[in-house]
């Protein structure tokens, strides 16, 4: 499998505050890598600094590299970065604006005028993230009038819209029903094939449903980092196991 | 029993006060409409209506762009320090000062120092002034209210900052700006001591931006003011309070449709 | 383009500055003429004499204001009372709707409607030197045009005031008036002050209304029915026509307005300073 991307004896710094301590992972092609831990653990800052959405934070400050295809996101245009590095949030923020409009907007920005590609693109992005056939007859309604869970896979839809190479999810199912979490995950498991999925969830369930690797990390620390199945039955490191079996967190 | 029966007393104080706000109020709007129905002469009024119109044009030309970008500085790219408490302070500073040293400052700077003379161009400058921290309050309140999840959103998608704040932020605050409009453009329509030292106060249509006029607000003054024609006042006094009634219904239609917006 | 927006804030500055620094130059080489002292406390304005002495206009500002602000405050916060915690929600916003519309009325059609009907009831039972354009009538319609500015303000801080203190309050068996007065409006006292201040500061700056109900006559007043001239209105009234050291005296006047505003002003930041340090902390607690 091919690396797509590194992160080398990364420390992050919230002016003073020291978020992330010495983290070293490598992220391959087509996997879902989930990042577990408790709440402050500084997973959502990691999955935040690959896109540099971090960049918006106060005083933010990087020690170490990560690398994407081989280059140095750090030195990367940001704009460049995140459209290769897509990002859905832990709240569905659709804009306030049609459903069409919403999936349009990143091809847009990058210069495509054309009605027939956008109309292509609209429709392939909201087939893939399976909501096509919920929302074809009301794809010039405003976003916000949909639910929750179809929110969300709008959101998922106008990240692929973009074609990136990696997904971030920063725990997308937290504000949602289970049925509209269920059919996320599904979701997920098909879009692995063509993207590379990396998922902040604070539910070890659906970790464990869904991820091929996870990563346990703990008061900015990386604790382990295994194949899903290890990491859940058998865990290496005495934190992992006693985070995994409810001891804490 | 005693705390009731006095309660009882302070009820019935609060209540006669504040019935007197409605009253005067009512008072006004009853006096100057049962006044001055009979007496609106549209003809006569066209030239203080098109002097006026001239002032919310330059008034806001000027001072919506500016006002606007200023909010746009606060909200979306400064990070706090001496240079945003400084400009905190100068457009509460502004918005402080009587419309009367504007219009001393006006006739002095703009028509003497620049010679612009009594002009509508001269009165536009000096409004805009005036109105400038209005604009650029509304806009501060109304761009603080779009959620951060917007920006975070669209910067996701690789858009840029400046594509980010046109394309999203503006448009999501656009009604709350636009109630700053309509803000400044009461307090323009209802300014007379910054206009009639720098507009002038001649009775005559201005072509231009350089020939002098007087507003609604002036006219109305200065009939009341020198006793010329109190029918005359009272049609000016109606026409200009319906106006401003127009006015206040937009920033209700406004702000209705926001709140729509916002409750889904 | 952030430079564009930045220069777009930087030129809110520069406007106050600017216009600070005219009217201090403009006004300055008037102190040659007439030394500050008898500028202040002169007793008798007469331009074509020469005879610059503000202290008629700067008592009667300072009146006209004082007794403005009185009646603004005990109007304006028994109806900021009444808006908040007597009357059921949909009256309220009709009532808000009210004051919105007294706010939005343009001041000379205040000072018009005080010229027709307060001026003519003063002189009918009170008579005065200037037939009911007086010191009275300019309070009167400061006192209603300030209204609005001390409801609203009052309003806000009584709004932010934490339930859990009222139901603490009504818990330890105080009546809803004893609540209010003896724990609310304690609780809101700096967003009262703060809007008590910021109509202080309308009242000192109005000029076309009270230069249609008080007369104008540059006297110091005796009695609340004599007519009276404020500095806003020895500004208005005078600069037409104004020049040489008539015109600096009007630019001083504009300097003793401006120093009266931006101390006005400093003191309504500390205010909401506080007020926001308060509602910080009681959000915090």
């Amino acid at each position: 499998m091919n690396k797509i991307i590194s992160i080398k004896d990364l420390s992050f710094y919230y002016g003073d505050f020291e978020a992330l301590k010495n983290i070293n992972l490598e992220v391959e092609e087509n996997e879902v890598l989930a990042f577990i831990g408790p709440s402050g653990c500084g997973k959502s800052t990691l999955l935040r600094i690959l896109n540099r959405m971090s960049d918006l934070a106060e005083n933010p400050k990087v020690k170490g590299e990560i690398t994407f295809r081989g280059q140095n996101i750090f030195h990367m245009d940001t704009i460049e970065l995140r459209k290769k590095v897509g990002m859905v949030f832990q709240k569905p923020n659709p804009f306030p604006m049609s459903i069409y409009d919403n999936i349009a907007y990143g091809p847009r920005m990058q210069g495509i005028k054309k009605k027939a590609s956008l109309d292509e693109i609209v429709e392939d992005s909201l087939k893939k993230a399976a909501i096509w056939d919920e929302v074809k007859d009301k794809i010039r309604k405003n976003a916000i009038s949909v639910s929750g869970g179809q929110q969300q896979r709008i959101c998922i839809a106008r990240a692929i819209a973009m074609r990136p190479e990696v997904l971030l999810m920063d725990e997308p199912t937290s504000a949602l029903d289970p049925i509209s979490t269920s059919k996320i995950e599904d979701l997920m498991s098909e879009l692995k094939k063509q993207y590379t999925i990396i998922i902040v969830t604070h539910n070890m369930q659906q970790a464990a449903r869904i991820s091929d690797r996870t990563a346990f990390f703990l008061l900015g620390e990386l604790i382990e980092t295994d194949r899903t199945e290890t990491i859940f039955n058998l865990p290496k490191n005495k934190k992992t196991e006693d985070y995994i079996t409810g001891r804490f967190g | 029993m005693h705390v009731k029966h006095k309660d009882r007393i302070v009820f019935t104080a609060l209540i006669g006060i504040s019935l007197l706000t409605i009253t005067v109020l009512l008072w006004i709007l009853g006096y100057v409409f049962l006044k001055g129905w009979r007496h609106i002469d549209i003809i006569k009024l066209i030239p203080p209506i098109v002097a006026t119109m001239y002032m919310i044009l330059i008034g806001l030309g000027i001072s919506a762009p500016i006002g606007i970008g200023a909010a746009i500085y606060l909200n979306e790219y400064a990070k706090g320090g001496k240079f945003v408490e400084r400009i905190r302070f100068a457009t509460e500073s502004l918005a402080a000062v009587p419309s009367i040293l504007f219009g001393l400052f006006g006739m002095m700077f703009f028509l003497t120092t620049l010679k612009l003379g009594f002009s509508m161009f001269s009165g536009g400058l000096t409004i805009s002034m005036m109105v400038l921290p209005t604009i650029v309050k509304t806009t501060e309140e109304a761009l603080k209210t779009v959620p951060v999840a917007y920006r975070e959103g669209s910067l996701a998608l690789g858009a840029s900052k400046l594509a980010t704040i046109t394309k999203i932020v503006l448009p999501s605050a656009l009604p709350g700006i636009l109630t700053g409009v309509v803000l400044g453009t009461g307090r323009i329509v209802g300014e007379t001591a910054a206009i009639f030292l720098t507009a002038g106060t001649m009775y005559k249509l201005p072509k231009n931006l350089m020939e002098t006029g007087r507003t609604l607000s002036v006219h109305l003054y200065l009939l009341a003011k020198e006793g010329i024609s109190f029918e005359e006042a009272y049609g000016t006094a109606l026409v200009l309070l319906l106006v401003i009634l127009m006015l206040n219904i937009c920033t209700y239609l406004i702000g209705a449709k926001l709140n729509k917006n916002r409750g889904r | 383009m952030k430079y564009i927006f930045w220069l777009c804030a930087a030129i809110t500055i520069i406007v106050i500055t600017f216009m600070g620094a005219y009217i201090i130059v403009g006004g300055l080489p008037f102190f040659s003429h007439t030394n500050i002292v008898s500028f202040l406390l002169g007793k008798k304005w007469n331009p074509s004499g020469e005879i610059f002495g503000i202290y008629p206009m700067l008592i009667t500002s300072i009146y006209a204001t004082v007794g403005a602000t009185s009646i603004g405050v005990v109007v304006g916060m028994s109806t900021a009372i009444v808006l908040v915690e007597i009357l059921p929600l949909k009256a309220a916003k009709v009532f808000s709707a009210a004051i919105d519309l007294l706010a939005g009325i343009p001041s000379v059609i205040y000072g018009f409607w005080g010229l027709m009907v307060i001026v003519p009831i003063i002189d009918k039972f009170w008579g005065g030197k200037g037939a009911g354009s007086s010191l009275l009538a300019a309070i009167i319609i400061l006192s209603i045009m300030i209204l609005p500015t001390i409801i609203r303000m009052s309003e806000v801080s009584l709004k932010a005031v934490p339930k859990e203190y009222k139901e603490g309050a009504l818990g330890l068996g105080a009546s809803k008036f004893q609540y209010i007065f003896k724990v609310q409006i304690g609780a809101a006292k700096s967003g009262i002050m703060a809007g008590i201040v910021l109509g202080i500061g309308r009242a000192l700056g109005e000029t076309m209304a009270v230069i249609l109900v008080s007369g104008n006559a540059p006297i110091i007043p005796k009695s609340l029915v004599d007519p009276v001239r404020t500095l806003t209105a020895n500004i208005a009234l005078e600069m037409g026509y104004a020049s040489g050291v008539a015109r600096q005296a009007l630019f001083a006047t504009g300097m003793v307005l401006f120093a009266l505003i931006m101390l006005i002003n400093f003191l309504l930041t500390q205010f909401i300073k506080n007020a926001e340090r308060r509602n910080g902390n009681a959000r915090k607690a």
